[in-house]
Parts: structure tokens; C-alpha cells; sequence
């Protein structure tokens, strides 16, 4: 094996130190700006580190007092896990069966290819007729509405996810199993979807993930407190006149907790997803 | 069980989902194409047949070719810089040092956080009056005076740049990392006895492994990267004067800014089209990439 040199080996280590130094510095920045004193932040030269931790922010943005900061944001994050979760739901039950149908029907599998190159449509050729339609339907900053248009980015990427989930089940083990008499549907239930768990979650987790990030159909088809998700809430902070840099901190960090907890959670099932997603596109 | 009955069996299955796809993708997209010949408002009925000149219009004015060039830039450079800075973090991560395990751990963070929390992170690190940003280079004696990074035309765009590749770069050093350790330790050792410097060793014996997966992140990021959108309108929603304005955004202020339905209809085709061209290269490239990789 090769040796490595002393010198080889500082480097390596100071090179890890920088790059976990780019990493987390940012983030961290996100943190201590939320519990920051606004004078802190607004003081020049800046102070990097706070005199008194202030966590009030946090429970300023998750009072639901009428009329308040924190009741824009707490409908917000009601609005994004509910369209996050019906429109995951409706994509995996879209999914599930397309993708064991093509998973076991080669002679389909052109079909799948079509609804995989939507993916890559982008969503701008999409949204003047769906603000139109959804218009027409009354579902206009609406939580169904913007869940609906959902599908359009979960759906084809679940699919796929699932697929390759399938493929990876032998055939075999159905085979067996309606040999031993199993009906199609009991040999599914018994047999193949207890197998397909992992990847369902590995999907289900996907798919939230998709939908807590959208932001441009969320900006286009929401306009209040009904339908306004958490990304449109915090681009509205950003965007507008709020003179404490430390409230929009703290829903920035308050928004990335579910996603950043699912991502380190599952770090290995999201990686393999991607990859193996990524590769057999 | 005959073939003719599993094939309509997996149609009937495929059914549900060819629905909902017809419904939010396939409609729309037909309705962009007709609505695109027309001088159709957003609000309102109708709009006259107008044949090709929003297309002609479009194409021929200066926004769209300047729009073109800003998007081109945006995405060249922050892949180039995502793919670079991603590979060499990943060679780094296979290396073996202390705290390795908490460090691969760490590189999801930046790609957990929502695209819309990164541009507002970013913003405040570059605010021109109490920025993060500012207050380090001033602190460091490398600037004079506060400056408006995302305020001026000249360093808006690159600052939109470092953002993005901070929260891409980890997905790419991820994709190639796990690509590294798919590289056969006898063969690298092979390479060792064989007197192979460690730039022959890496251009010769451990790319080929990472040739298909990075050709494979490498055109989906640049596909993404052109159909930008969220991170530039929080930041900067495309300015200032335009700078920082990409295709997404020009067809967002055409079709919903100034509610011209039919022109921004065409425009979104415009870019439809482009990334289509950019998908197929891109089928072809990860082909052969598969191909001679294998």
C-alpha cells in the first residue's frame, strides 16, 4: 500500500478542516443570526457571536396570535406539510402501480421514458394554461390546487424511484408464490409491496422533499395566508421591509429542519436513491 | 398468463398515472403551443391568431439575446465550478483522516436546505448594509468600505454564482465520492507498483470510474441550472438593471409581470426547446460515456 507522508497527511487534514469550514459556516451564520439580539446584527464592527442567546424569535413565528408574524408563518408551515403530504400520497398511489406495471412489462417501457422526459419540461412551459385552469376551477390559491400541480414534478420522479425499486425484486418470488396458488393481487399484497417498502419510503421521503422546496408555482398560484406555503412566506420576508435580519434567520431555520433532518437521517437511502436514479436514467 | 393480457394488464396499471400526466402536463403544453400563436392577455378571454411574431419578436429583441447570454454564463459557470470543486472534495473524502465519517455526513446539509432558505441565507451574508460578508472582508482589511454585492451590476451575478455552488457542489462531491469507492483497491494498487504518478493514476485508472455518474450529474445540474429560477428571484428577482435576469424570469415578467399570455407562451417554448436540445445531448453523451466506461 502507498505510505503516506507526515506532511501528506497535514495537508489532507487541513484540507478537511476548510472544506467543513465552508460547509458549516454558512449554516451556522443562519443559526446564531436567529438568536441574535437585533443590535448585535445591526452593530458595525458586527458582533460574530451574541452577548445573550435570544430564542424569542422562534417563539414569536410559532404564536398563532391573530394578525402577528408568527400567524403568517404558522399557516405557512400548515400549508406546506398539507399540499406536501396529499400530493405525496397522490403520487405514490399514481406511482406504485405504474411502476411495478412497467417494472414487469419490458414492452412498455418506452411509455415510462415519456413521463421521465417531462422532467425535464421546465415550468414555465407549463404555467400560463395551469394559472388558466386552475383559475377556471376555482383552485386558485387553493392547498388542492397547488397539490394537483404537484404532480406534475413528484409523479414522473416517483415513478421512476419505484421502478427501479421493482427491478430489483426477482421475479421469481411472484412467480413462486402464484404457483403455490396466490391471485395477483394477494401475491402484490403479500409478497411484493412488503418487499418495495424501502424504496416507497425512500420515494415518500423524495417527494416531500420536492414539494417542501417548491417555490415558482407556489409564487405564481397562492396569494394568502389559505394557500401560501412556507418558501413563498420566507421569500416574502426576504423580499419585504422587516427590519429584524434575525425573524427571516429564524424561519429560514425553522423551514430547512425537516429537510435537513430527513437528509441526515437517511444520507445513505437518499444517496443510493439518487445515484442509482441518476444512472439508470 | 399470454403476453396480449400482461401488456393490457400494465396499461390498465399504467392508466392512472397517463391520466393525471395528460391532465397537469400534456394539456398545458398543447394549450402553451396554441396560446403562443395569439396575442392572448393573462386575464380575459381570447386573443387574436397572430401566426409567428411573437416568436419573431421575441428572438429579434435585445432582452431575450441578453437574457440568453446572462442564463448561458449562470449555468456554465456554476456547473463548471460545482463539477471541479466536487470531484476535488470527493477525493479528499476518500482520503483517510480523522472525523471523516462526521464530515461526509455534513456535506447534505447544504444540499437539505430548501433552495428558497439558501438564496435567503445568501442575501443576508451579502446585505450591503450589515452583511456577513462585508463585516469579514472589512474586519480582514481586504475592503475599505461596505459594499452592494447584490446591488451592483458587475458583482450581482457572480455573488447569485457562489451561492448556488455552495449548495451544489456537496451533491456532486457525494455522487462522485460514492463513485470513488466503487474503484477496486487492487487496481489502484496495480497502478501503484506499475509507477503511475498520482495525476496519470487519477486521470487514468480512477476517472473512467467517474466518467458516467458525473457526465450523468453533470447535465442534469446544467439542465437545472438553465431553467433557474427561485434562487435568482429571491436574491435579486433579476436585477439590478437586468444583470442577473435568466430565461425563467424573463418569461415570468412577460406572461405574469405584464400579463402578455401569448408572448410569454412562446418564450417558455423558446426555452422549452433549448433545454430539449440540451436533454438530447445529454442522452447521447451518458450513452457514450456508458459505453466506453464499461
Amino acid at each position: 500500500m502507498e505510505r503516506k507522508s507526515p506532511a501528506f497527511s497535514v495537508f489532507i487534514h487541513a484540507c478537511a478542516l476548510l472544506l467543513a469550514a465552508v460547509i458549516l459556516a454558512p449554516i451556522a451564520w443562519l443559526f446564531i443570526m436567529s438568536i441574535s439580539p437585533a443590535a448585535d446584527l445591526a452593530a458595525k464592527p458586527l458582533r460574530w457571536w451574541p452577548q445573550a442567546a435570544d430564542f424569542s424569535r422562534y417563539r414569536q413565528l410559532l404564536s398563532t396570535a391573530e394578525n402577528s408574524a408568527g400567524a403568517a408563518f404558522t399557516s405557512s408551515l400548515r400549508n406546506s406539510l398539507e399540499i406536501a403530504g396529499m400530493a405525496t400520497l397522490a403520487a405514490l398511489a399514481l406511482a406504485i402501480p405504474a411502476g411495478w406495471a412497467v417494472s414487469r412489462t419490458p414492452a412498455i417501457g418506452w411509455s415510462l421514458s415519456m413521463v421521465i422526459a417531462t422532467y425535464m419540461l421546465p415550468p414555465v412551459a407549463l404555467a400560463v394554461p395551469l394559472y388558466m385552469g386552475l383559475s377556471h376551477l376555482g383552485l386558485l390559491n387553493n392547498v388542492f390546487g397547488l397539490a394537483l400541480v404537484y404532480l406534475t414534478i413528484l409523479a414522473p420522479f416517483t415513478t421512476w424511484l419505484m421502478k427501479s425499486g421493482f427491478d430489483s425484486i426477482p421475479r421469481e418470488i411472484e412467480a413462486a408464490a402464484m404457483i403455490d396458488g396466490a391471485g395477483l393481487f394477494q401475491t402484490l399484497r403479500i409478497i411484493t409491496l412488503p418487499l418495495a417498502a424501502p424504496v416507497m419510503a425512500t420515494s415518500a421521503l423524495f417527494a416531500v422533499l420536492l414539494a417542501w422546496d417548491e417555490f415558482f408555482y407556489a409564487l405564481l398560484f397562492t396569494s394568502d395566508q389559505r394557500a401560501k406555503t412556507l418558501t413563498v412566506a420566507i421569500a416574502d420576508l426576504a423580499g419585504g421591509r422587516v427590519s429584524d435580519y434575525g425573524l427571516i434567520a429564524t424561519a429560514g431555520v425553522l423551514a430547512a429542519l425537516p429537510p435537513v433532518l430527513i437528509g441526515l437521517v437517511m444520507q445513505r437511502a437518499l444517496i443510493s436513491g439518487l445515484t442509482s436514479g441518476g444512472v439508470k436514467g | 398468463m399470454s403476453g396480449t393480457w400482461m401488456t393490457t394488464r400494465a396499461w390498465l396499471l399504467m392508466l392512472p398515472l397517463f391520466v393525471v400526466m395528460v391532465a397537469v402536463i400534456g394539456w398545458p403544453l398543447v394549450d402553451t403551443v396554441s396560446l403562443s400563436f395569439t396575442d392572448a392577455k393573462l386575464v380575459g378571454t381570447g386573443g387574436n391568431f397572430v401566426g409567428f411574431d411573437n416568436y419573431t419578436n421575441m428572438l429579434s429583441s435585445s432582452n431575450f439575446s441578453r437574457t440568453l447570454v446572462t442564463t448561458t454564463l449562470f449555468a456554465v459557470i456554476s456547473v463548471a465550478a460545482e463539477m471541479v470543486i466536487g470531484v476535488l472534495a470527493a477525493l479528499l473524502l476518500n482520503q483517510e483522516f480523522r472525523g471523516r465519517a462526521v464530515l461526509r455526513a455534513l456535506m447534505i446539509l447544504p444540499w437539505a436546505l430548501p433552495t428558497v432558505v439558501n438564496a435567503t441565507l445568501w442575501r443576508l451574508i451579502y446585505n450591503p448594509e450589515y452583511g456577513a460578508l462585508n463585516a469579514a472582508l472589512t474586519q480582514l482589511h481586504l475592503i475599505d468600505a461596505y459594499r452592494s454585492w447584490l446591488g451592483e451590476p458587475g458583482t450581482a451575478l457572480a455573488a447569485l454564482i457562489v451561492a448556488d455552488c455552495w449548495k451544489n457542489f456537496p451533491l456532486v462531491a457525494l455522487i462522485a465520492l460514492a463513485a470513488l469507492q466503487a474503484v477496486p483497491r487492487d487496481i489502484t494498487a496495480a497502478s501503484l507498483v506499475d509507477g503511475a504518478g498520482p495525476f496519470n493514476r487519477f486521470r487514468f485508472v480512477i476517472l473512467p470510474y467517474l466518467a458516467g455518474p458525473l457526465m450523468v450529474a453533470l447535465v442534469l445540474r446544467t439542465i437545472e441550472a438553465f431553467k433557474v429560477f427561485d434562487i435568482i428571484w429571491v436574491m435579486t428577482r433579476g436585477g439590478p438593471a437586468n444583470s442577473t435576469r435568466t430565461l425563467s424570469i424573463l418569461v415570468y415578467q412577460e406572461a405574469f409581470s405584464f400579463q402578455r399570455a401569448g408572448s410569454g407562451a412562446s418564450l417558455a417554448l423558446i426555452v422549452t426547446l433549448l433545454v430539449t436540445v440540451l436533454a438530447v445531448a445529454y442522452a447521447a453523451l451518458v450513452r457514450k460515456t456508458a459505453g466506453s466506461a464499461a
